[in-house]
């Protein structure tokens, strides 16, 4: 039993000791959440050191039989790419529980331990390498999200959360059935072990297999996501969830999607992946601008993000299907600084929403004058999230359209528009809300930021100038672990062809 | 054939469960008219009790003395056992959670447990059978005491359209069976399981004849576990009788009607599977469908709860349909589990229906979330399993028949089955909206649980939770115990 085991059954305890608290003392509670989720998130800085030495082989890793028959194992570890995931899973809990302490009035047992438990699922999805147990731990994020959503969201909150529910259980059935045709295939769950026997030919796919087995993983992950045109539950979910359930949502559970195709449909179908790379290059671009289209003319500030997510993603999945080193280096990144940008943006706009009670732009204006942190904070954030030089999103978006460009050059002069598109919303939207007249309701509603603010907002904007400036304290990780990818992808690849040639010889 | 005047003690082992459940299920009724008062009728629900505890420990026994008794009528194997566990189990939650309701409906008398230990006398014979007019009996005797308690609250209005509307069409599809036993009767000549297969071995007169008897079996085992087109009794039966009876039928019978099917199908008609494979593949598929989507627009929970009966039984004929030794453990997990969940789904409506069984809509439901925490948390935990989500019972249970499907090579049937389930999660996830995400409307103080009902819950909530990280603890049992005729 090493550290991340205990990472992983931290959560888990957290969540049951938190239904056993009194019902009545929210203060404990709060506390004993927001403490113990420091402690994890502690505990999970330890991780980094020794991943950091090996960023391209397992780490932490634990392997032992949960299941006799089928054969499931509870096979856990870390590479560069997962290390960073399970980071941004630790740190924004704490976050998200310290930015709910004013917002959730009722229920609030309920709340902060669905919290612990989406952390206890997510960390799981990040370091699960057995297809079975990811599945699983896929699934247990699905619940405390829907609860999340559909307790403690607005209005039309129970909509969303059915339709989030619905949308990803349909994805995820299949991936289901094609993680138990690999089972009848290849004997085994254990994702090691069956990259292996597909690496020296015990375990080999016709085409239609291939792409059959291909197509399901690609669905569930390209809902979570979302992929243009699956994204229709993202807005829907992001505008009624409460605020620290968008914060998890847009900075953690989105990336569930993007890393399982990085971790399991490229090196597991890689004929699969560039044959079907074209249209999904095309599906992503159109993503990017869609989103960027769709998010200017939004009138609430919370969709307006949740469409600017959708634009982001779309660089991910363009990245990581551009398949060569600059693409998925720069896919990871933009999932980690979107975590951290959007994240950010999703959190300021809550705190706007706890000021004036409204979503809608047009509600606000000349924020600046009385809430001058605020605004500068969001500016900052604004300005990381449509990819400023010297902030997070830029690194990530200049290696993806890199890469992209590598294989189509058309594909990155079509994406990069979504960068200029990105400007425009954004700074619209902060023009719109921040500067002008200031209505009499704002003046007397906006007070600046807070110390509980100032505490959740700090971590992610030093992130933002961290990753922007020092990207090299985590892009050599993320590209080792890439490059095993690739080679790999590579390799399999060539075998494959090896072997048609050898057959085609003997014919 | 030798025949004795005394059957060996062996083959009295063999059927000690039945045994036992019939003398103490006549020792009760006898009991009962000495017993006038309300008061000291609670001892019969008592001694039902161990009389069904005393008969698990009469299924060890018949286990550990395995073999045929009675000149080759019952067979007394691992399958028997398992089956025999199961609806004693399924028996015992059901006189947990009924003695309180019984007294809250005023009607608690000692037939309704004599009633019961007949039922399930009946059923573990079927469990046992080894021969088809065994199979009938044990049938009929679990059958007719279960019509009587589908509608046991007399002046109930739904309870006797639901126990009349069982009768009929249950005696319908008994005597489909028949008619199906008789034509293979004149087909082969024996009646008995082993002695049918080696007669289709040897070649019959007309094999037309045998595969309309089949057929004939088949519609009656299908309108046993609802299957589709014959499902349609299902809802209404568990809509009107009394919910821990609803409990009973859904789990219990249904559980014992499929493994007589399974045992029937592969042991006596094994060559025929391929012939009926079509068939079974297009039933589960539309037992599935129609199941999922009626089941979306109920109101009624015991109604919509009736709707997925229908549908899980689609689930475990996708694994018989598989006519595998894997596809046979899955459905005998799938059954244990399913019966566990189940039951705790309707204990809890039991609960939460209160007098007269008046609050059974969605909407009384609204809030159960804040009112009675524990109880709402216990039925997520059941609806969560309905729906399949990993870490509890039903998901195992589905995840181990898909991929005996996938085993199989039944790769349509495997994606149609995991998206009804989605389907199904709309329905189930409803509840839980209003649990969860609606204000109660209800000012009605809340009432306390009742010890039985409370010890059902917790129990099969803590199963469904156990089974769903070690499901091995039945599945071993089930894998073992699947081999059967092969």
């Amino acid at each position: 039993m090493n550290l991340l085991d205990i990472l992983i059954a931290a959560p888990l305890l957290g969540f049951l000791i938190t239904l056993m608290l009194p019902k009545g003392n929210a203060g404990l509670i709060k506390m004993f959440t927001l403490v113990f989720s420091i402690g994890v998130f502690a505990a999970s800085l330890l991780l980094i050191e020794p991943v950091l030495q090996q960023p391209a082989a397992m780490t932490w890793v634990t392997d032992a039989p949960w299941i006799a028959t089928p054969a499931i194992r509870y096979h856990i570890g870390m590479d560069g790419v997962s290390l960073w995931l399970v980071l941004l899973s630790t740190l924004l809990t704490p976050i998200s529980i310290l930015l709910s302490w004013k917002y959730i009035d009722h229920r609030v047992k309920e709340f902060f331990a669905f919290l612990l438990l989406l952390e206890f699922g997510l960390i799981g999805v990040f370091v699960a390498v057995d297809l079975f147990l990811f599945y699983v731990f896929w699934e247990v994020c699905l619940v405390p999200m829907y609860f999340l959503i559909g307790i403690w969201g607005h209005d039309r909150r129970i909509y969303a959360a059915v339709k989030f529910f619905l949308y990803t259980m349909v994805g995820s059935v299949l991936m289901l059935a094609a993680i138990l045709y690999i089972y009848s295939k290849g004997g085994t769950f254990d994702y090691p072990a069956l990259l292996l026997m597909m690496e020296s030919g015990k375990f080999t796919m016709t085409h239609l297999e291939e792409t059959l087995l291909f197509l399901a993983f690609f669905l569930a992950f390209a809902i979570k996501v979302p992929l243009f045109p699956l994204h229709t539950w993202l807005p829907d979910a992001h505008v009624e969830a409460p605020t620290a359930g968008s914060v998890m949502l847009a900075a953690v559970m989105l990336k569930m999607g993007t890393y399982g195709l990085l971790r399991f449909c490229l090196p597991m179908f890689p004929n699969a992946s560039k044959e079907n790379a074209n249209w999904i290059a095309i599906l992503a671009i159109t993503g990017i601008i869609f989103g960027a289209l769709v998010a200017l003319v939004q009138p609430n500030m919370k969709k307006l993000v949740a469409y600017s997510s959708v634009s982001h993603l779309g660089f991910v999945v363009l990245g990581l299907f551009s398949g060569n080193q600059w693409g998925l280096d720069g896919a990871v990144y933009v999932m980690l600084a979107h975590g951290i940008s959007t994240g950010a943006l999703f959190m300021l706009v809550g705190f706007l929403y706890e000021r004036q009670h409204s979503l809608e732009i047009k509600d606000y204006g000349g924020v600046a004058t009385p809430a001058p942190w605020l605004s500068t904070v969001f500016l900052v954030t604004t300005l990381a999230s449509i990819g400023m030089p010297m902030l997070n999103n830029f690194v990530g978006e200049f290696l993806v359209l890199q890469g992209a460009s590598k294989i189509n050059i058309w594909w990155a002069v079509f994406a990069a528009t979504g960068v200029i598109l990105s400007a425009c919303y954004m700074l619209w939207m902060y023009q719109r809300t921040f500067f002008g007249e200031t209505p009499e309701g704002v003046k007397h509603h906006m007070h600046d930021l807070g110390a509980r603010e100032w505490a959740c907002i700090v971590p992610l904007l030093a992130l933002m100038v961290w990753m922007g400036i020092f990207a090299q304290s985590f892009l050599p990780s993320i590209g080792a672990s890439n490059k095993k990818i690739i080679d790999r992808t590579a390799l399999q690849t060539q075998s494959t062809t090896t072997r048609a040639e050898v057959s085609n010889h003997g014919r | 054939m030798d025949a004795k005047f005394f059957p060996q003690t062996a083959e009295l082992l063999r059927f000690l469960p039945e045994t036992i459940l019939t003398i103490a299920g006549t020792l009760l009724l006898v009991l009962e008219g000495f017993k006038k008062d309300e008061d000291s009728r609670s001892v019969i629900s008592t001694l039902a009790a161990i009389a069904i505890g005393l008969a698990m420990y009469g299924t060890v026994v018949a286990y550990d003395n395995p073999g045929l008794a009675f000149s080759n009528m019952l067979v007394s194997d691992g399958f028997a056992a398992f089956f025999r566990l199961v609806v004693l189990g399924v028996g015992l939650l059901t006189v947990l959670c009924s003695t309180s309701y019984l007294e809250r409906e005023k009607s608690n008398s000692g037939e309704f447990y004599v009633l019961l230990l007949f039922s399930l006398a009946g059923q573990c014979l079927m469990a046992a059978a080894n021969e088809l007019i065994m199979v009938f009996i044990g049938l009929e005797v679990s059958s007719i005491a279960s019509y009587i308690l589908a509608g046991y609250i007399r002046d109930d209005k739904r309870g006797n359209e639901s126990a009349l509307k069982y009768f009929l069409l249950g005696s319908f599809a008994t005597a489909f069976l028949l008619y199906g036993v008789a034509w293979v009767y004149g087909m082969t000549g024996s009646t008995n399981l082993q002695e049918i297969h080696g007669a289709l071995e040897k070649g019959v007169p007309s094999m037309t004849m045998v595969s309309a008897a089949v057929g004939l079996m088949l519609v009656g085992f299908a309108f046993k576990i609802s299957a589709a087109p014959f499902q349609v009794w299902a809802p209404d039966v568990y809509q009107g009788a009394p919910a821990p009876v609803s409990g009973f039928l859904s789990a219990g019978p249904k559980a014992v009607a499929f493994a007589v099917m399974i045992r029937v199908f592969q042991t006596a008609f094994g060559s025929l599977m391929p012939k009926l494979e079509p068939v079974l593949w297009v039933m589960a598929l539309a037992t599935m469908t129609i199941g999922n989507f009626a089941a979306m627009w109920q109101n009624n929970i015991k109604r919509m709860l009736g709707y997925s009966s229908i549908a899980h039984a689609g689930y475990v004929l996708v694994a018989v349909t598989t006519h595998s030794i894997t596809g046979t453990a899955a459905a005998m997990f799938y059954l244990a589990a399913y019966g566990m969940m189940n039951y705790g789904a309707f204990a809890i409506v039991t609960h939460v229906a209160g007098k007269g069984e008046e609050h059974v809509t969605l909407d009384h439901m609204k809030g159960l979330s804040q009112r009675q925490p524990a109880v709402a948390a216990m039925l997520t935990i059941f609806l969560l399993s309905l729906i399949g989500v990993p870490l509890t019972a039903g998901f195992f249970g589905k995840f181990y028949i898909f991929k005996s499907a996938i085993d199989s090579h039944m790769y349509w049937l495997t994606a149609l089955g995991l998206l009804n389930s989605a389907v199904a999660a709309y329905y189930y996830l409803r509840v839980l909206v209003v649990m969860y995400m609606h204000e109660s409307e209800s000012t009605e103080p809340v009432e306390a649980i009742p010890g039985g009902l409370k010890i059902t819950m917790w129990l099969t909530a803590a199963m469904t939770l156990v089974l769903g990280v070690f499901p091995g603890l039945v599945l071993d049992f089930a894998t073992k115990f699947a081999v059967l005729g092969k």
